[in-house]
């Protein structure tokens, strides 16, 4: 079966859908920019993280990259703003601010 | 070469389970087909199935384990009846929306109320929207010979539908009758092995079944699902030829008895067809043109293939072993009226509601509707088209 | 193996972002966490019972989920995950499967204590190697925040809201921990979420790594049904572990380990004044709430310290 979530749409006949609903691959959500949700935005200091990872555990968005023990910038393709890693950093290496769109 | 035996209905639709040796069976206990998870369980204490046995503690959870265990790549069975069916309704539409082959055994039994344990067909018609495949067995041979094709019917890839096998409780079930069984291995041959493109346990390749439709989305996989429906017919008619070739017992949409020249007919659902193909002798060798139409297939519907059978009939009464409350006719009645609509010369028709919570039908109760069949044609006049028949009454009832 | 903070959190995600979810929801949190506690090497099945996760993590043709995830409907996550567990025995014992898979079941305290505890029971009940991961955001917030059995009493839900002849919620808040552990099967913990997440995440693993059935009840806040800014989920969650209003504990084979007791337990008002739902406990006249509240957190706190070894 080929079909690929990354075809189907609103526009997607019922020919080309796939059968149940079924999905065939994982993580497909990935395309779905939540980030637009935000009014406020998260806003990383590297200078001042100590990359105790306190906070990617907390993020209920993924938004926080982790790889080799380290974190990274945030996705804001993904970060809904929550705020949640601004409170929960113990260095103040977060900030959280409105967001300039 | 077929095997002589004489086993009960219940029996009859064990043994083929056994012989089909499916993945996982989620066992309930419900009367009239509490015997089959029993004959089952005795056939996996003994070691003769590898099937993983799963002794749920609902019928809703039977279905929601056959759910699971299909989308998980493997055969799923269950039996149930009456209330037990009702209270997985809601899963077994999702069965059919989420296009899982899952096979059920149902032994038809009054739905409560009041509680009656006994036989009509109240139970599967009420489940006639879900979308479910259903075969209707007269005997217990039928019943046997459905469930042997059942999985290939449902497992057709233009398909993929759940499928119900039905028989009449205590009538079918329970009376031990005649068979011919067919040996294990023929079995497996002609049910095959069951291979779906993907399932939940699939190395590399992750499988998400039973998503959030929005209304951009809903409407289209309805749709399929409508096809698929209507692509059964096909696959009903595919796997009968390939099962009349094999085993040499032909099936169809339905079985027309003396319908070629039929001036009366009747139109009939299980078991009474049995008696009703007494009836019709008798009726023969008096110089009356009776005929009978034992429908097997109730989903999909053959509208245009019944319309063809009964165009050139006088008066038809399409006898209902359920109630559908809609205050002008049981359920069957509607769908072959409809299928009739279309044709240029259309049949007298009337209803007659009967059997209900068990109510006997014997010969001479047929005979009763056959000869209000012979006063329409005469008359030209349906006369009243929704009856019941069998209750006691304190007034002058038409049959 | 000890845990490692460092090299749980860089293992690949296998719930991404681009849920639907609301920002700050802590069910995120609860299945990032469920599934980091899986071994690289090991596949998933989850069965999710309807619900704001559901509705929210495979909304077509979008899925949150790495790996193979069904939904059946809402009162059956546990007994559609049997179905799954079960065809797994039968394709293992074939050959026909190679991957090692685990079972995971998650529904949040509707589809967990209310329309799913038959099913939840049942499976439990009858053994299938699964867990099941209760998201309990105490409320049926998918449907918009009416009571369930794990309310807290005095919370204020859309059909049990205060009003001049009520407080809320009039029924203590179900303890589906301790009904589970009387279902005697060999692992049944209680956790949220703290610090690094050491808790969950040992717990979460043992649940996942023990044969047999298994159930884990993870606190997880709702900012819109407990009305609270979504920044404070994590000092929520302290609270309610320092005030002893959800404890930490595992049971094991039928033993009770206490996992945290508090040096100074705090008294329950500072958990409960955060939140918009116990606003009108704090109301004059309404002291009576704020002190039945904390006789009822008391008495439990003591039957559980005199459970546990």
């Amino acid at each position: 079966m080929n079909f690929q979530a990354s075809k189907i749409n609103e526009q997607t006949p019922w020919q080309e859908m796939t059968p149940g609903g079924e999905i065939y691959e994982g993580g497909t959500a990935k395309a779905v920019r939540t980030g637009e949700w935000r009014s406020d935005v998260p806003v990383w200091d590297p200078a001042k993280c100590k990359q105790c990872l306190l906070c990617a555990p907390f993020c209920p968005d993924s938004s926080i990259p982790v790889s080799n023990g380290k974190r990274g910038a945030f996705d804001l393709d993904h970060c809904k703003g929550c705020g949640i890693c601004w409170k929960v950093c113990p260095f103040g290496a977060i900030a959280f601010e409105k967001e300039e769109k | 070469m077929s095997i002589r035996d004489r086993l009960s209905g219940n029996e009859a639709i064990a043994c083929a389970m056994r012989q089909i040796n499916p993945g996982v069976f989620a066992a309930f206990p419900i009367t009239p087909s509490t015997e089959i998870p029993q004959y089952f369980a005795q056939y996996v204490a003994n070691g003769l199935v590898d099937t993983e046995y799963v002794t749920v503690e609902s019928e809703h959870s039977s279905m929601s384990t056959c759910i699971g265990a299909q989308a998980a790549g493997v055969r799923a069975v269950t039996a149930t009846s009456s209330c037990g069916l009702a209270y997985m309704t809601e899963m077994l539409y999702v069965a059919a929306s989420s296009r899982l082959p899952i096979t059920l055994a149902c032994v038809n039994r009054a739905l409560t109320g009041p509680i009656n344990i006994n036989n009509d067909h109240s139970d599967s018609m009420g489940a006639r929207d879900t979308g479910w495949i259903q075969l209707y067995a007269e005997n217990n041979q039928e019943a046997y010979d459905n469930y042997l094709q059942a999985m290939r019917i449902a497992e057709t890839p233009d398909v993929r539908l759940p499928i119900m096998v039905c028989q009449d409780g205590f009538i079918t079930s329970h009376a031990v009758e005649n068979i011919l069984l067919e040996a294990d291995e023929k079995v497996r041959a002609f049910v095959g092995e069951y291979t779906p493109e993907r399932h939940l346990l699939q190395h590399g390749n992750p499988l998400a079944v039973g998503p959030y439709d929005t209304c951009p989305y809903c409407m289209e996989h309805k749709v399929q699902q409508a096809e698929a429906m209507k692509n059964a017919k096909r696959a009903v008619l595919e796997v009968a030829a390939d099962f009349a070739r094999t085993f040499g017992r032909k099936y169809g949409l339905f079985e027309a008895y003396a319908m070629e020249d039929a001036e009366v007919a009747l139109v009939l659902i299980g078991s009474t067809a049995g008696t009703a193909k007494a009836c019709v002798q008798r009726l023969r060798e008096r110089g009356v043109k009776a005929g009978l139409l034992k429908l097997r297939v109730f989903r999909p519907f053959p509208m245009e293939e019944i319309a063809q059978a009964l165009s050139h009939v006088k008066a038809v009464a399409v006898m209902d072993k359920s109630e559908g409350y809609s205050g002008c006719g049981g359920p069957l009645f509607a769908e072959v009226r409809s299928a009739c609509y279309d044709l240029p010369n259309r049949p007298l028709m009337t209803n007659v509601v009967y059997g209900l919570g068990g109510r006997d039908c014997a010969v001479e109760d047929v005979e009763r509707v056959y000869r209000h069949l012979l006063r329409m044609a005469e008359s030209g006049q349906a006369g009243p088209r929704y009856l019941h028949m069998g209750q006691r009454s304190s007034e002058q009832e038409v049959l | 193996m000890a845990y490692n903070h460092k090299r749980e959190l860089s293992k690949p995600e296998r719930f991404v972002g681009g849920h639907r979810l609301c920002a700050g929801c802590g069910a995120g949190i609860v299945c990032r966490a469920v599934t980091r506690a899986l071994d690289e090497g090991d596949r998933a099945v989850i069965c999710n019972a309807t619900g704001c996760l559901e509705v929210s993590s495979f909304l077509y043709p979008y899925t949150a989920w790495e790996d193979s995830y069904i939904h059946s409907a809402f009162e059956n996550a546990a007994a559609t995950c049997g179905g799954v567990e079960a065809a797994y025995r039968f394709l293992k014992r074939r050959g026909s499967v190679e991957d090692s898979f685990k079972f995971l079941a998650i529904g949040g305290d509707g589809g967990t204590y209310d329309i799913g505890f038959q099913s939840l029971s049942g499976a439990m009940e009858r053994g299938h190697d699964m867990v099941y991961f209760c998201y309990d955001n105490e409320a049926y917030m998918n449907t918009g925040i009416q009571r369930s059995s794990s309310t807290p009493r005095f919370a204020s839900a859309t059909t049990t809201p205060p009003g001049s002849a009520s407080s809320g919620k009039p029924q203590n808040k179900k303890d589906l921990t301790e009904i589970m552990a009387a279902h005697h099967i060999p692992y049944v913990a209680q956790t949220t979420f703290l610090t690094n997440f050491k808790d969950l995440h040992e717990k979460a693993h043992r649940a996942i790594y023990t044969p047999g059935p298994a159930f884990v009840n993870i606190m997880s806040p709702c900012p819109r049904g407990w009305q609270y800014s979504p920044e404070l989920l994590p000092e929520l969650c302290r609270l309610a572990v320092e005030t002893c209003v959800w404890p930490l504990y595992e049971v094991i084979d039928g033993v009770w380990h206490l996992s945290y007791e508090p040096k100074r337990k705090l008294p329950v008002t500072e958990f409960m004044r955060l939140q918009g739902r116990f606003k009108h406990c704090f109301q004059p006249g309404s002291e009576w709430t704020l002190e039945a509240a904390q006789r009822y957190v008391d008495e439990k706190w003591e039957a559980l310290l005199s459970r546990c070894v």
